[in-house]
């Protein structure tokens, strides 16, 4: 095995191996556990960097081997992949961070992580996964990692979430395999590639193509949270603030997302499904989840479910900027993979900090907060401010990139529904900013776990992983023309795209 | 030079009476130093007759047919006579520590097992279909016996249901192969092979029927699943995996073995029909699991529903890759209900209760036997990665290239009611532990056992190729 067969196995030993001791590891054995989480962390971000480096440079990253005669687990590890798995491997470290402050003391802990690192496991499998069926098997790994997180409190309405979660994701499940293997049959393999594979089919066989196309993405467009089949993530909002951020940032939603990435460039190929009139649909489908989300989060007083409506209307901006065809409009997608992750984490964060430190869950509940807490609401303000799209933020270059990308694409209407967007993030993000800032402090917290200390207004292990987060949320806006922000990144993946001719323009020329 | 093939025979039958000498509740270590060498003999089958890509075949005492008997090992009974000793050697050592001293049903646990296994690898190997009828009984007898084993007024009743349904099964088998050989005056399933076609005369084609319905009642196949859940329910835990597992799986071959060899001719015609049984079996079984009260029968009750996706291939059987798919599925049942009757004999075992909702916190005393229930529950769900999932995946792709929607409908439905019935069972991992709960020590080798069978199940989903290949020997594919 040569070492660029290895390398993507070690991104993926890197959190498998330590969640598998751990789920062994003795409750009481704190020190090890952290020590473990930690250094797989901190070793895959290593092995990351040295993949980056290389994909740069254009080397390729790649192992398979067959499970089954024809069937091959296969994983690669390119740019658009590298784009997703960097992302997880830097949120996971600030989550494992956050995680480990916010479950001091609790039971079960040795499960907990245990699962935690499954679930980053299979978020890489996920972005390195070089066919469907590889892509198959770990996204369902992900739905069963991600489950007992749900679940973890173990009450009645944990139960409740966790089974819906579970139901829509176990459906999506099922459509998703029939998709996969039905394209399999028809091609014979379900290898993704540049410009896409499905075109070089008969012309006979392009109504399946399209219901297969209508599996796929229903079925990934479960975890992406697309409406109508949205319903499980505002439910899954009973698990614990560091599961809340791995899902909506991380983990799952971004699976749903790069599950559509990938289907429309690396397996229908974007020329392709324009041609078969697949993207109009989803571009629409896109539309409606943005305002959707968008409307339902104005009416919710929980905050985290506040939160979770924003994340239904900002995931889809991907979806969006991927079926706005034409490069502008992908870059303006791939981009927001990354600063919706980095931004709505902060959002998480900085939520489960006023949950643990003062028992505040409810906006209503957030006069006077931002006095108590300063720098959690300065963090929180930031993000909320990206996610409107102003200046300064990275919520701004994605949202500059994807209304290039609706006008070059000629899609006017969709530039409406983008500033629709910007305009109810403002009408439900608005106001918890004023309150937080301006609003009468309470008599009495509701219920106030953590004393300040100082400047400390919460313990430092929660503190550190939201200010970091929107450090960046800061730096990749200001500096999105630096060559190794997550733009020029996103630049790089559009370019291969797009300059690569497809099998479709070979094959009528 | 040893012959893999006689000594797979002989050996659990050595063994069997050698534990019966020994007297009542002795023999554990027989069996399972037996059960070893029978894996490597096993194995040391599987390799060559995957190397050499043929069947082997062997005459007893030099003896070939039509005077003496002959056995033959292809791909097909190869992985079967593989699943059996894979599945038993780790349930043997799970016997071993679940069975006290002293224990009424464990008493002739050893001698049972011993002639069980015999007749299931004598029934693998055989190749005429009187001999095949003589295993039936072996096992059909073996299998009674262990179910009655110290049993109360319930547990007897249910043996004396399965010991009707095996019989009038068996007979009807028995019945069937006279009328074979009144009309071409052979048994051989080899000599029968270019005799009979689709011109063969009515009572051909009522033998044929005779056999494959006393077969589908041994196999439980839907409507014919009554005795099944009070039997393998009711059963000591490593009894309960052992039937499960294994026994159902052997009727199921032989109807496979039918199917594909001398009636090949007459079998399109009742295909549909099988697998739409099959497709019942899969819903009823399911929604009886989703609603039951006790553990063992919701396991019970799975079996039923996981047996249907095996009838679910006959339809498919003319196209590529339906028999991988059967097999595959042969594989992922057989180990993962093992391990899940395995961790289930734990639980009960810890909890002293077998009700479903009784569970809750036991998890967190028992860990690695939840997640062995776990990781079986995945096969049966047919998640990725596992060998349920494989043999899903092969099915649906089977039954696509046929243009079979129904089927690919009940796989899929089959799968979600399979998480229905599963998570029935996890959750109670995650509740809230009432306060106050007995949970009585368990030894370890029980529930580390349960999880070696699951794991495998899991792992076999990784790596399938060899077990394709294997199947492709002796023209059997």
């Amino acid at each position: 095995m040569t070492i660029n067969e290895a390398l993507p196995l070690a991104v993926l030993a890197s959190s498998l191996l330590p969640g598998l001791v751990i789920f062994i590891l003795p409750e009481a054995w704190i020190g090890t556990r952290t020590t473990l989480n930690l250094f797989g962390a901190v070793a895959k971000l290593a092995l990351i960097a040295v993949l980056l480096a290389g994909v740069q440079a254009g080397e390729d990253y790649g192992v398979r081997y067959a499970v089954l005669p024809g069937l091959d687990l296969a994983f690669k590890a390119d740019a658009l992949g590298l784009l997703f798995i960097t992302l997880s491997a830097i949120l996971w470290l600030f989550t494992t961070l956050y995680a480990i402050g916010y479950l001091e003391g609790a039971p079960h802990r040795s499960r907990f992580f245990g699962f935690f690192s499954l679930c980053v496991t299979a978020t890489m499998g996920i972005a390195m996964a070089a066919n469907l069926f590889t892509f198959f098997v770990f996204y369902e790994l992900l739905t069963l990692a991600t489950f007992p997180l749900v679940v973890h409190r173990g009450t009645a309405k944990a139960m409740r979430g966790g089974t819906i979660y579970l139901a829509y994701t176990l459906g999506g499940g099922a459509l998703l395999l029939t998709g996969i293997v039905w394209l399999h049959h028809l091609l014979g393999h379900s290898e993704f590639a540049h410009g896409g594979v499905a075109a070089a089919l008969d012309v006979q066989q392009y109504w399946q193509l399209k219901i297969i196309f209508l599996l796929l993405i229903a079925g990934v467009g479960v975890k992406a949270a697309l409406v109508p089949l949205h319903g499980w993530l505002p439910q899954a909002m009973v698990a614990p603030a560091p599961v809340s951020a791995l899902l909506h940032a991380v983990a799952v939603v971004k699976a749903g997302a790069f599950g559509i990435v990938r289907i429309v460039y690396e397996v229908y190929g974007a020329e392709f499904a324009q041609s078969l009139d697949l993207l109009t649909p989803l571009v629409v489908a896109a539309a409606v989840t943005i305002v959707w989300g968008s409307l339902r989060a104005l009416f919710q007083d929980d905050l985290k479910k506040r939160l979770a409506y924003s994340t239904v209307s900002q995931v889809s901006y991907i979806a969006l900027g991927v079926s706005l065809f034409g490069p502008i409009g992908t870059i303006g997608g791939l981009v927001h993979l990354v600063h919706q992750g980095i931004m709505k984490i902060t959002l998480f964060f900085c939520a489960g900090n006023y949950a643990e430190t003062l028992g505040i869950h409810k906006v209503s509940e957030l006069g006077g907060a931002g006095r108590r807490m300063p720098l959690t609401t300065l963090a929180f303000s930031i993000a909320a401010l990206g996610m409107m799209g102003a200046p300064l933020t990275a919520g701004a270059v994605s949202k500059a990139w994807l209304i290039d990308g609706a006008q070059a694409a000629g899609k006017e209407w969709a530039i409406w529904v983008l500033w629709t967007s910007s305009l109810l993030n403002a009408a439900y993000f608005l106001p918890i900013l004023w309150r937080a800032w301006f609003g009468k402090r309470p008599e009495a917290w509701p219920q106030e776990h953590i004393p300040a200390r100082s400047w400390r207004e919460t313990w430092w292990l929660l503190l550190l992983p939201p200010l970091v987060t929107a450090a960046a949320t800061l730096a990749a806006g200001i500096f999105a023309d630096s060559p190794i922000s997550p733009l020029a990144w996103a630049k790089l993946i559009a370019e291969r795209e797009y300059s690569r001719a497809t099998p479709l323009s070979t094959s009528t020329f | 030079m040893i012959d893999p093939l006689a000594w797979l025979i002989l050996l659990p039958l050595a063994w069997a009476t050698l534990a019966f000498l020994l007297g009542p509740g002795r023999g554990a270590w027989l069996g399972i130093g037996g059960l070893a060498g029978q894996l490597w003999l096993a194995v040391g089958l599987a390799q060559k007759v995957g190397a050499g890509g043929r069947a082997i075949g062997h005459s007893v005492g030099g003896w070939g047919a039509p005077l003496g008997i002959d056995l033959a090992a292809d791909g097909l009974s190869t992985a079967m006579l593989l699943l059996t000793q894979i599945v038993a050697l780790p349930l043997a050592i799970y016997a071993r520590a679940y069975f006290k001293a002293d224990d009424p049903a464990g008493l002739y646990f050893w001698p049972l097992t011993g002639f069980l296994l015999a007749g299931l690898n004598a029934l693998f190997l055989s190749a005429d279909l009187f001999n095949l009828y003589v295993t039936l009984e072996l096992v059909g007898l073996a299998a009674v016996g262990l179910v009655s084993a110290g049993g109360g007024a319930q547990q007897i009743a249910a043996a004396l249901r399965y010991l009707f349904a095996t019989l009038i099964g068996s007979g009807a088998y028995l019945l069937g192969v006279a009328l074979i050989y009144g009309a071409y005056g052979t048994v051989s399933i080899g000599t029968l092979l270019p005799l009979i076609t689709a011109e063969a005369p009515r009572l051909v084609w009522i033998a044929g029927g005779l056999m494959v319905l006393g077969l589908m009642l041994k196999t439980a196949l839907f409507p014919f699943h009554f005795w099944l859940p009070p039997a393998h329910g009711g059963a000591p835990a490593p009894v309960s995996a052992l039937l499960s597992a294994l026994v159902v799986k052997a009727s199921f071959y032989l109807i496979l073995r039918l199917w594909l060899g001398p009636f090949a001719a007459l079998a399109d015609t009742a295909a549909s029909l099988t697998a739409l049984l099959g497709a019942a079996a899969i819903l009823w079984g399911s929604y009886r699991a989703i609603r039951v009260q006790r553990l063992k029968m919701l396991i019970a009750y799975s079996t039923v529903a996981q047996l249907g996706y095996l009838f679910l291939i006959f339809p498919l059987l003319s196209g590529a890759g339906a028999l991988q798919a059967g097999v595959m599925q042969a594989f992922a049942h057989g180990l993962a209900k093992a391990a899940m009757f395995a961790a289930a004999g734990v639980l009960i075992k810890a909890t002293g209760q077998d009700r479903v909702d009784g569970l809750a916190g036991a998890a967190e005393r028992l860990p690695l036997t939840l997640f062995a229930f776990g990781l079986a529950g995945v096969t049966l769900m047919g998640l990725p990665p596992s060998a349920g999932f494989l043999a899903k995946w092969q099915l649906i792709e089977a039954a696509l290239a046929q243009g079979q929607w129904l089927i690919v409908a009940v796989v899929l439905a089959g799968g979600l009611l399979a998480a229905v019935y599963v998570f029935r069972v996890l959750r109670q991992a995650f509740l809230l532990a009432p306060a106050s709960r007995d949970i009585w020590p368990v030894p370890r080798t029980l529930e580390w056992t349960a999880f070696a069978l699951a794991a495998m199940s899991v792992l076999l989903g990784l790596r399938g190729l060899e077990l394709m290949q294997l199947l492709r020997a002796g023209g059997a594919a």
